[in-house]
């Protein structure tokens, strides 16, 4: 029991510490300082320069480590992407624009495109130079995705689309998108479903931008009037798209887990700072409860990590230890969120970026912690997924697998969530 | 250990998981569920004869230097037979014995304590016990009644784990009139003790009142030093017991995973209730988190690193909380059963119970944690 790399893995992130340092700027100091100079760098601004650094990071070897070289990768296990991304998390770099083009649909295109298409594919999203996204979610599909409702249907060699898309992260700058659709209503749920992939400047396609609880926009809706796709960029066989689907998100990212907002080191620092009623906050038997509480949940999750890091370096298949880091986390980025402005009090409700501490992140996290609950994954599901996959326990009893799926109960209403 | 020189390597080696098989393969045969109840209702303290078979095997020496009788393995392997008797409630005094006074005389034993105690523990021949506590409240080094003077101890200590039953105990007591104490070592078959077994919640640990009136006591380790030496004993034993807490966990929750798979309600498995599926889910969750906490626990005991004493006490309140979290809960999963006698779901709970409070509640340890954690980081 050691928390040694290889030499082989030691030299790969020496390798990937020494083209970071020369093609990034490391994180310095502590975490306002930091998140205020990164944070405000999302967005469309933000695009170009995320597609420059992505270049770089795919001319270097480094975009995609476990694909196989024929697309630009070096066939390496998945322990060198977890090592690569240790080392990145160190640096303030671009994130969110290439991800799910690169965990999610290239490796679908990978399992059911033509040679011809991953050839014309695979290389551009490498090198950032297009970027996807994925139609799956909708109003009414959420957690129960193999209910949606938008329709594609077949006329000669092409489908046509319509309906609506939600929660499509980057829809409003992608280039391309996978989309999964109902191609035959009469079919039972998971069987009248087919894959696609298109382009996001087809025409018939309207974006709407969604406006979350934080007031940000980083969600879309996708509407599609008569939308039209060849038949030839069809994945899978018609009727099987919900087998595609299962791929695609299989191949989620191996995501780090960590909190893009503030975590236990943040939480720790602001009690040693603040004085409560009778003292210093870290003083107070409650607040330390909280605080022991939290740094357990933490190094927990850490250190699970290491043991999933464990299973991939041995070349076997993580365990299920990997699906709780974010039921613990996303829950416990809210909890922080509220402790940390229970302790400021009444002051606790100001935002103001130059009045709140660390430039109100905590604040913010308030208002975007909810969202991590709930997408890829809500507490929820991973519960069920958990118990099903984990546990061997069954699945809930279902009435909607064998009907077809245009007799299924919708209810008769849609709650508009205003009075 | 041995050195593997694979990568990130946070995880049991092949060879010492193929111990965890044996061990776990030796206690399903001699301390089932069968034999763990035999002392739960009968009069024996423990199980003698479960006790002999694990000093065959050698458990008792394995993180004991061979130059004092032991294995000489080391603590990654102690944790591994830990896991395995939380896992089966072993009925043995191992763990007063091995994790705190084996672990006492290695960290603070002259070399003739040494060599008179541990070759004796080692081969199973030597019951040891820690007394600390005074009674229904916290003890610490200012408020402790038993008194040393010189070489001889007065107070009376409990509960003091297996103190009923064993030959040595290691005994915290005050110095003179001030807030110093210091260690002792008391030979429990000598003039001036007396002991009586005590009722606890778990009586499959047997529990003692033992008194001393001048008992003869030589000092362990530098006069005054008593607490610090305390503080570093317990560390030490936390991890080890959060093993045994890992392994108790964990059976609970098979246990809790077996029964709402067999149980049927409302014309289906109760496994299949959302309900039940995510109380099961949450008492996973609690399980790998204490687990991972344990391990990393391990790795710094089995290191002796200046990491220890925030990992120890992280692995205590995480294996505490997640023992009791998943014994409450697999008795909520039973039902009715499991509230009766005659179901295991209450070895559990009374023994989770019971090592969430052996070596001092989650509470302490939690401010215990945040003071380290404040040390660490100024």
């Amino acid at each position: 029991m050691d928390f040694d790399d290889t030499r082989e893995e030691a030299a790969f992130r020496s390798e990937a510490r020494g083209w970071l340092a020369a093609h990034a700027e490391a994180k310095s100091g502590a975490f306002e300082t930091w998140q205020s100079r990164y944070a405000g760098r999302e967005g469309y601004e933000g695009l170009e320069r995320a597609k420059g650094f992505q270049a770089k990071k795919a001319d270097a070897g480094f975009a995609a480590l476990h694909w196989p070289a024929e697309w630009g990768g070096r066939a390496l296990s998945p322990i060198y992407q977890v090592i690569y991304q240790q080392e990145e998390s160190k640096f303030l770099v671009p994130r969110g624009y290439f991800e799910i083009g690169l965990g999610m649909c290239m490796p679908t295109l990978f399992a059911y495109a033509t040679e011809p298409q991953k050839r014309r594919y695979a290389p551009a999203a490498l090198r950032g130079d297009e970027v996807w996204c994925q139609l799956f979610s909708e109003p009414g599909a959420g957690s129960d995705l193999a209910g949606l409702r938008t329709r594609a249907q077949r006329q000669g060699d092409e489908w046509v689309i319509n309906g609506q898309k939600i929660w499509t992260s980057g829809a409003h700058w992608a280039d391309w998108a996978i989309l999964v659709a109902r191609s035959d209503p009469k079919a039972p749920k998971h069987k009248g479903l087919s894959f696609f992939f298109l382009s996001m400047k087809s025409a018939g396609i309207e974006t709407r931008r969604i406006k979350q609880i934080s007031g940000a926009s980083h969600f879309n809706e996708v509407y599609f009037t008569d939308v039209r796709i060849p038949d030839s960029q069809r994945l899978g066989a018609v009727g099987a798209g919900w087998g595609v689907a299962i791929t695609t998100l299989m191949n989620e990212r191996l995501t780090s887990g960590d909190l893009r907002g503030p975590d236990f080191e943040e939480i720790f620092g602001l009690a040693r700072s603040v004085r409560l009623e009778d003292g210093p906050a870290i003083d107070n038997a409650a607040v330390r409860e909280r605080l022991a509480d939290l740094y357990v949940k933490t190094q927990g999750v850490r250190l699970t990590r290491f043991r999933t890091m464990t299973a991939l370096s041995r070349g076997e298949t993580p365990g299920p230890e990997n699906s709780i880091g974010k039921l613990v986390n996303a829950p416990k980025a809210q909890e922080i969120a509220s402790f940390a402005m229970d302790l400021l009090d009444v002051g606790g409700v100001v935002m103001d970026k130059e009045t709140a501490p660390l430039r109100a992140a905590f604040q913010e996290s308030l208002l975007t912690s909810p969202g991590g609950r709930i997408a890829a994954g809500t507490d929820e599901i991973l519960r069920n997924i958990i118990a099903e996959r984990v546990l061997g326990l069954p699945q809930d009893v279902r009435v909607d697998r064998e009907l077809p799926f245009e007799q299924l109960p919708t209810g008769d209403r849609t709650p508009t969530g205003t009075r | 250990m041995p050195y593997d020189s694979r990568a990130v390597n946070f995880d049991f080696s092949a060879d010492q998981k193929s111990l965890r098989e044996q061990a776990r393969k030796f206690l399903a045969e001699h301390a089932s569920s069968t034999r763990v109840r035999r002392i739960l209702e009968g009069a024996a303290p423990y199980d003698a004869e479960l006790w002999r078979g694990m000093g065959e095997m050698g458990w008792m020496g394995t993180a004991i230097p061979e130059t004092h009788g032991g294995a000489g393995f080391g603590y990654l392997e102690l944790c591994v037979i830990a896991e395995e008797l939380g896992r089966s409630l072993a009925p043995t005094p191992f763990s007063s014995t091995i994790y705190l006074a084996a672990e006492a005389l290695l960290l603070a034993g002259s070399d003739a304590q040494k060599k008179c105690w541990l070759p004796r523990i080692a081969q199973g021949d030597a019951i040891g016990c820690f007394a600390l506590a005074e009674g229904a409240h916290v003890t610490t080094a200012a408020n402790l009644a038993t008194r040393a003077d010189g070489a001889r101890v007065t107070g009376t200590k409990l509960p003091v784990m297996d103190g009923d039953v064993a030959d040595f105990a290691i005994v915290l007591a005050g110095l003179g009139d001030g807030a110093r104490a210091g260690l002792f070592l008391v030979e429990l078959k000598a003039p001036g003790v007396t002991r009586a077994s005590l009722a606890t919640v778990d009586p499959t640990r047997s529990h003692g009142r033992v008194t001393f009136d001048g008992a003869a006591a030589e000092p362990l380790g530098a006069p005054g030093q008593g607490w610090p030496l305390v503080e570093r004993l317990l560390d030490r034993a936390a991890v080890l017991v959060a093993f045994e807490q890992l392994g108790g966990a964990q059976a609970a929750l098979e246990m809790a995973r077996e029964y709402a798979l067999g149980r049927f309600a409302f014309g289906r498995q109760i496994a299949s209730f959302q309900a039940i599926k995510h109380k099961l889910a949450d008492m996973y969750v609690g399980v790998e988190l204490a687990r991972s906490n344990a391990y990393y626990g391990a790795w710094a005991l089995s290191k002796d690193v200046p990491e220890l004493p925030v990992a120890a006490a992280t692995a205590r309140v995480a294996a505490s909380e997640a023992y009791y979290q998943a014994a409450k809960e697999n008795i909520q999963v039973h039902g009715g059963m499991g509230f009766t006698w005659e179901f295991d779901c209450h070895l559990h709970y009374r023994r989770a119970k019971l090592t969430g409070l052996m070596l001092g509640s989650a509470r302490r340890w939690k401010d215990l944690l945040v003071t380290r954690l404040q040390a660490g980081a100024a």
